[in-house]
């Protein structure tokens, strides 16, 4: 019945549903997760990846985390093409309005800018939605640091901690009973951590299955965004005993 | 003959410009207001071609207001500033609007600030500045009698003492003078200088 509904985004079914975008948020359900959490003193975000292969090239880039601006990153879940898209997107408009304002971007307002445009895509056009949920973490001065989560449909919320793509629903709940209010930057960490290792289906949990990263502010006043090296990722892991010690070979 | 001129003070800012609207020969009206309250914290004191001024500075009040309604929260002085010069510098190769504009405004975490904005998007930010034939004279009385951080009555003083040399030596001198201040309580008029005033219905 409903297949006559859902190849066009722009239809409506009678149920009052838009299939498409529901079938893009099923895409993402299938991907790597991602977990946020605002801290008092920043916002720590941690990602699952998905391709662990020994010959892939890892030294600089990132699958899951982006940074859009100096003071604004985001971690992405989803079809990782059309993340590209969109967080091109994100980086222009954040330009555009550093270019006219002489000021960096206000982060929700980033974030409802491109959900704008995701909602395009459900409205009229006649292109399928974007397949990414985006966790976007950032800090301004009006509202200091702040987490948002966004989805295909262009819907998005402000955040205290929060869970995107495979198991975010055990996630979510694991983080809604063990976040607390004034938690610091480095019990978030292990908490993201604690968190992923419970909710992926791997076995055990390495430094390359994961990557961190951090938005806090430098003494100086600056924004900085900090991605974990794996060597350090490694020593957190084994710190918040999520992995065993590797034995010393004697 | 248009007189705009500006300074920032000890807490505050303000900017006094001359109020006759002029075609040719004619005065229209010695009452005409070109100081515009751009929010509650903004001045926008514009001098400039007929039309261009009050569509100009209309254009950028609304998308200030529109900014606030969005976002929630006001743009910042020198974000406004820099939002003007833009405006000004994209339509100066198609169709350049002829005004020139002081902006001042006061933001809680920085105090006071003033911004010279030319009609070819020049911008600079100032501590005091002027437009029009009577920027000579009143350039010169600030030079000599302006320091940081003037109170209020000082201030006033020596916003007379431009009016009264613009009076005296500029040939075509506007008789009035409009006031307004911005402070942490906000923008708001402060007071006329008229030598002239606009004559009321005669009796039949």
């Amino acid at each position: 019945m409903s297949r006559r509904y859902d190849s066009r985004t722009t239809i409506f079914s009678p149920e009052g549903r838009l299939y498409q975008v529901e079938y893009a948020m099923e895409a993402i359900g299938n991907a790597g997760s991602a977990i946020g959490i605002l801290a008092n003193d920043g916002v720590v975000l941690v990602g699952e990846k998905k391709v662990t292969s020994k010959l892939l090239q890892t030294s600089k880039s990132t699958e899951k985390m982006y940074k859009i601006d100096d003071h604004l990153a985001c971690a992405v879940a989803g079809i990782m093409s059309d993340a590209n898209i969109l967080i091109n997107t994100a980086r222009v408009q954040a330009q555009r309005y550093t270019f006219a304002y002489q000021e960096p971007m206000p982060v929700e307002q980033l974030v409802q800018s491109l959900c704008d445009t995701k909602q395009g895509y459900t409205q009229f056009g006649g292109l399928r939605p974007f397949g990414v949920s985006f966790l976007f973490a950032g800090w301004d001065k009006n509202f200091g640091f702040q987490l948002y989560m966004s989805d295909p449909s262009g819907n998005y919320g402000g955040w205290k901690a929060a869970a995107i793509g495979a198991n975010n629903q055990a996630a979510q709940s694991m983080l809604k009973q063990d976040y607390k209010e004034d938690i610091t930057r480095e019990e978030a960490v292990a908490l993201a951590l604690k968190v992923l290792s419970k909710t992926m289906d791997s076995t055990s949990l390495t430094a390359e299955k994961l990557e961190l990263a951090e938005i806090f502010l430098l003494p100086s006043g600056e924004v900085k965004y900090q991605v974990c090296s794996p060597e350090s990722l490694s020593k957190l892991l084994v710190k918040s005993g999520v992995t065993q010690p590797t034995p010393d070979s004697s | 003959m248009e007189c705009v001129f500006g300074l920032v003070g000890d807490g505050f800012a303000l900017i006094a410009a001359d109020s006759s609207a002029v075609h040719s020969i004619l005065v229209h009206k010695s009452n005409e207001d070109k100081v515009m309250i751009l929010d509650s914290h903004k001045l926008l004191g514009a001098s400039g071609e007929g039309g261009d001024r009050v569509q100009f500075t209309e254009y950028i009040q609304k998308n200030v207001h529109l900014y606030q309604f969005r976002n929630g929260i006001p743009l910042t002085t020198a974000a406004a500033a820099n939002f003007t010069r833009g405006e000004l510098a994209i339509a100066l190769r198609k169709n350049p609007y002829l005004v020139n504009i002081l902006l001042a405004g006061y933001d809680k975490d920085i105090g006071p600030s003033l911004y010279y904005i030319d009609y070819i998007a020049t911008l600079h930010k100032i501590e005091k500045g002027a437009f029009g034939y009577g920027s000579y004279f009143s350039l010169s009385m600030m030079d000599r009698h302006y320091h940081s951080g003037m109170s209020l009555e000082e201030a006033i003083d020596l916003v007379d003492k431009c009016i009264m040399e613009i009076r005296s030596r500029l040939v075509v001198a506007p008789p009035n003078f409009v006031i307004k201040i911005v402070d942490k309580d906000g923008a708001r008029e402060y007071a006329w200088r008229e030598s002239v005033k606009d004559a009321g219905i005669a009796p039949a």
